[in-house]
């Protein structure tokens, strides 16, 4: 099957008073029609900051290197107004803060017909019938009269869904998720993992999950890619993640959450923080808080191809 | 228990609030708290658990005096704070710290570590000399996992999980008896929140503190708590002893909070039926009538719709405010594997 996303090389690094920060060193990944991806990592990972560079969204200091080709086409290389055809229509992205990614001035009818309107070319009835056809779908009660209401009349769980519908409105070929439940109770949680998950299903729709925590995706995703420090440290399987982790950060990451399933005395944590971008240390950038560094650990480690699509950014699985 | 320190009996708080437009304005009680009972011993967790919007903050507040209660009494090795005047309850103050879930907002970011961990014992004992207070200051930082030698920098200069270790020694340096952890790793990523929360285990086994540790995640509270109170529309749903609690829940909304929880385990998490939770959690301002649970559990009869159930013992010694707790069998049965 022919990828529908192809990245290569991407790097972004924002210009700052404290000097050159490298958010994102290089990455490569591949994302097939109806595929779902999480994409995981601790905060300053560099998880955010590739796909909002590949939406053209990276903050004014922020400057991005590389490609991202969907259906061929470099999305890295177009004009905003190219770009402009793919956002929010083939492409949508859904972000942490539902508060803040509605307008609080509009009604939700207002903010959710524009998209269609202009994307899909459907007259003001009609679009204004589709966003309740998908307020229907993530459940939100008399979406007929609820269309009209302004985002502070909703709770928290249903204005993510909102975001969620205004997402999902022109049927995109990739939905972008970052942290979408982070901010929500996990009874609302699992509601909402199910109804991205359906939708995915029904229209073949292809997901990417940006997300801190690992134990989140299990349910959810098909592949998953470790980053750290900018960099890609592990992909795999959901399978393989979770039952064979290769890379010690992947290891300590799934070994950290707590579990309700088993109980242990002390909590595994991994030692240390993560390292400070603008001034990364030299050698493979976890040795710091590694158990299992040696002395190879000095140089830094190539992602090395385990073969069948999972590759180890570790110096344990240098075969010479 | 005997060596009972905090005693809470029938704690209310309720907001006054505003609703309506221009000219139909009219004041509402949003009862954040309603009527909330616990006590804690010495050298004991309780883990406080809810959604959000469930009154879990407030009490928070409410114990240590920072919102004030309608109701009740905060029975603190016997004498009721709440009814303390100002210049008694600062000197109480010593013995109760509170530690908050934004560490960099929580943290003044124009002082330095030092001085941000040295004001309480500048505002309580401003008679110490100050070679001695930046001792027992790199004393606490080392304590808490910090280097004694960052005791000049600024807030900013560090993560935030060792920004929330500056709480914690902050909120140690007086030598409290009890502290009040109000979401203490929410904000923080999962591999440091692991950090976090061995260090105030063991802080708290060290020292003999007693914690109230707020939290939403059942699964966090788990590993440090000896026993939970489950909240719901500012009121106790449920208080039992830890591993009883996950094992086999009284109530019916605990079972849902359990079965909710993401399992890091792909075979498993697949395999899980829905937890049978409709609709969202209905507003405070708005509490149903009867059990206030009524509208969303999936065993309401008649009676929850009219009665509201008290919050009574069951035989082996933990509470539960459920009319059917008795018929009930919510014991948390492990999900069989599905093949991936």
């Amino acid at each position: 099957m022919s990828a529908l996303l192809e990245v290569r090389d991407l790097q972004v690094r924002f210009d700052t008073p404290d000097g050159d920060v490298e958010a994102v060193r290089g990455i490569d990944f591949d994302l097939s029609p109806g595929e779902s991806l999480a994409v995981v990592g601790e905060s300053g990972s560099g998880k955010t900051q590739a796909f909002l560079a590949i939406m053209g969204l990276l903050a004014e200091n922020g400057s991005a290197n590389g490609q991202a080709r969907f259906h061929g086409e470099d999305l890295m290389a177009m004009s905003s107004r190219d770009l402009n055809r793919h956002r929010g229509h083939d492409i949508a992205m859904i972000f942490q803060d539902p508060m803040s990614a509605l307008n609080p001035y509009l009604s939700i009818e207002k903010q959710m017909i524009d998209g269609p309107m202009h994307h899909l070319g459907l007259g003001r009835a009609e679009a204004r019938a589709h966003a309740v056809e998908m307020l229907r779908a993530v459940r939100i009660p008399d979406p007929d009269e609820r269309i009209g209401h302004y985002p502070h009349q909703f709770s928290g769980g249903m204005r993510q869904r909102i975001t969620i519908a205004m997402g999902l409105l022109c049927e995109p070929e990739i939905l972008i998720a970052d942290e979408p439940t982070t901010a929500l109770d996990v009874t609302v949680q699992a509601r909402i993992a199910r109804l991205v998950g359906d939708v995915a299903r029904r229209s073949h729709m292809a997901t990417v999950l940006i997300t801190h925590d690992l134990g989140a995706v299990a349910g959810v995703c098909d592949r998953i890619l470790v980053m750290y420090a900018g960099q890609v440290v592990e992909t795999g399987t959901v399978r393989e993640i979770f039952d064979s982790p290769r890379h010690p950060y992947t290891r300590g990451l799934l070994d950290s959450i707590p579990r309700l399933d088993r109980i242990d005395d002390t909590l595994h944590a991994i030692p240390g923080n993560p390292p400070n971008l603008s001034d990364l240390p030299g050698g493979c950038v976890f040795r710091e808080r590694c158990d299992r560094a040696f002395d190879a650990c000095a140089e830094p480690p190539p992602l090395f191809d385990l073969g069948e699509g999972r590759a180890s950014r570790c110096h344990l699985e240098d075969p010479s | 228990m005997s060596d009972t320190v905090l005693k809470v009996q029938d704690l209310s708080v309720w907001y006054a609030v505003q609703q309506g437009g221009l000219f139909h304005r009219r004041n509402v009680d949003l009862k954040a708290v309603d009527g909330v009972s616990f006590e804690l011993a010495r050298g004991e967790t309780l883990g406080v658990v809810g959604e959000s919007g469930c009154g879990k903050s407030s009490l928070a507040r409410a114990l240590l005096g920072l919102v004030p209660a309608r109701r009740g009494r905060v029975l603190w090795l016997g004498e009721d704070l709440l009814k303390l005047d100002d210049k008694t309850m600062r000197r109480k103050r010593k013995e109760l710290q509170i530690i908050f879930q934004d560490p960099l907002a929580s943290l003044n970011p124009r002082m330095t570590v030092g001085d941000i961990i040295a004001e309480p014992l500048w505002t309580f004992y401003p008679e110490i000399a100050r070679v001695q207070v930046m001792e027992r200051v790199r004393g606490m930082m080392k304590l808490v996992g910090l280097l004694p030698n960052q005791v000049n920098r600024y807030p900013h200069e560090f993560s935030g999980g060792q920004c929330q270790r500056i709480g914690i020694a902050r909120a140690l340096v007086l030598n409290p008896k009890l502290i009040v952890c109000d979401e203490p790793v929410s904000a923080l990523d999962v591999s440091i929140q692991a950090q976090i929360i061995n260090l105030l285990r063991d802080l708290q086994r060290k020292l003999r503190l007693s914690l109230v540790f707020i939290a939403h995640d059942l699964s966090i509270v788990r590993h440090i708590c000896d026993r939970v109170m489950v909240m719901y529309l500012g009121r106790a749903m449920e208080v039992a002893e830890a591993g009883a609690l996950y094992r086999k829940p009284l109530h019916p909304y605990t079972s849902a909070l359990i079965r909710s929880a993401p399992v890091p385990d792909p075979a498993v998490a697949r395999s899980r039926p829905d937890t049978g939770l409709t609709d969202d959690m209905p507003s405070p301002l708005a509490p149903p009538k009867g059990c206030v649970f009524h509208t969303r559990c999936p065993y309401a009869v008649n009676r929850c719709h009219r009665d509201v159930p008290a919050l009574r013992r069951m035989p082996h010694g933990d509470w539960v405010a459920c009319h059917r707790a008795e018929e009930l069998d919510l014991a948390i049965v492990k999900p069989a594997p599905v093949k991936l």
